[in-house]
């Protein structure tokens, strides 16, 4: 079993201006992947079921996830001009302020592929993709055309957080019906308020079934 | 009119057989109960395991499961009622013609079950149709479908052929075709058949 250190360094020499990243994984499982550019991800995908010492020939799960805008709050030193009276005299003092900045993060979509070598009894070796941000520009090559069982997985991505994949050969809904406009698995999914009955309530669920009943009584 | 029990335990022993319409009417209808062949999801195969030999639902005169709705008279909905399958399942039970039965197997058809919560699943097929009998568990023993089964034949079997509480099938009033949803932007539309389905009173 490579490393992905030693299989990131086969890709920059096989693709040119590849740009791949390592994702680490800090958990025991450390399980690292490979996060790939949009525009060099087929390149690298062709390059890694072809390469005679990859051979990463199949591709066993697509998933999706996604990731929230975050906020940052980092605290940074500011030095200030402070104008300040020191024994009866004004004077203008440089003063070193910790103050709280706050930055928000954009949030993204990512695909997760996980491959494995069937031929080297290699694997598995997680790549990602990721969109620029979660409302418009969401969409990332298709991965089919490189390995055909991703078609499915692809449309599962899809339906369920909303990534369009260019160059799928047939992108439409899998799991929900064609009309239906949200994309369920995305985390500020509203799901539709049909908890008019709960027997056994609780927590958020609970305070929304008791709304309903005040409602009707 | 009801025969009295005992003259007809007595007469029966003289070797003269009386009935009433009704009960040989209901005797007929609950002793020949053919099921749609229809599996949902994991407790179709429980339903098939009350089929086979072991369980033998034959013995209660429903071992034809028919494959078109046409000439079901019970359906069993065995399964998760995704939201998709819903509107499917409510034009099937359309199809059926009358009497027709149906039996909620299971916890997902009664209630939507551990998925009750989620975005896909339909929270009970009686907000649809109407249900017979509710069978809950997860999934249901064969011997609690054979159970729902002898509750259904106890019902069939106290239906009055006339006066108010006789069967959908003899009240030319009653409602025969339940609408179909249809699936919306965001959930079914509407969310359930006020015909059929109340939002029942949770006493808190």
């Amino acid at each position: 079993m490579r490393t992905v250190e030693e299989i990131k360094a086969a890709i920059e020499a096989a693709v040119p201006d590849a740009g791949v990243t390592l994702v680490m994984n800090p958990s025991p499982a450390a399980q690292h992947s490979l996060l790939l550019q949009p525009e060099k991800a087929v390149a690298v995908a062709t390059f890694l079921r072809d390469s005679p010492e990859l051979a990463f020939d199949y591709l066993s799960n697509v998933t999706g996830v996604d990731w929230l805008d975050k906020e940052i709050a980092e605290k940074v030193k500011v030095t200030k001009s402070v104008t300040k009276t020191v024994d009866g005299v004004e004077q203008t003092v440089d003063e070193t302020v910790e103050e709280t900045q706050k930055r928000v993060e954009p949030g993204y979509l990512e695909a997760v592929y996980h491959l494995y070598s069937v031929a080297l009894k290699d694997g598995p070796l997680v790549i990602r993709m990721r969109t620029a941000n979660r409302t418009d520009k969401i969409e990332m090559p298709s991965l089919t055309p490189v390995w055909r069982g991703a078609e499915f997985q692809e449309r599962e991505v899809f339906d369920l957080y909303g990534i369009v994949f260019a160059g799928h050969p047939d992108l439409r809904r899998i799991l929900m019906w064609d009309g239906f406009k949200d994309h369920p698995m995305r985390k500020d999914y509203v799901e539709p308020d049909d908890f008019e009955y709960e027997p056994t309530a609780h927590d958020e669920v609970l305070k929304r079934a008791q709304e309903r009943q005040a409602s009707r009584d | 009119m009801a025969v009295d029990n005992e003259l007809k335990i007595e007469l029966g022993k003289q070797g003269v057989f009386v009935t009433t319409i009704e009960e040989l009417y209901n005797w007929g209808r609950r002793s020949s109960v053919w099921p749609m062949q229809f599996g949902l999801a994991c407790c179709a195969i429980e339903m098939i395991a009350t089929t086979m030999a072991r369980y033998d639902l034959a013995r209660f005169g429903a071992e034809v499961f028919r494959p078109s709705p046409r000439q079901a008279d019970l359906m069993i909905i065995s399964g998760t009622v995704t939201k998709k399958m819903a509107p499917q399942v409510v034009r099937l039970y359309n199809q059926m013609a009358e009497p027709r039965y149906v039996i909620a197997m299971g916890a997902c058809a009664i209630s939507g079950g551990p998925f009750k919560q989620g975005y896909n699943v339909l929270k009970g097929i009686d907000r649809y149709i109407p249900v017979d009998v509710h069978i809950p568990g997860c999934p249901p023993r064969p011997e609690a479908l054979i159970q729902a089964f002898m509750t259904l034949q106890k019902k069939i079997d106290e239906q009055p052929l006339t006066g108010a509480d006789r069967p959908r099938h003899l009240d030319a009033e009653a409602q025969g075709e339940f609408p179909v949803p249809e699936p919306g932007e965001h959930d079914l539309e509407p969310t359930s058949n006020p015909g059929v389905w109340t939002v029942p009173v949770v006493i808190r």
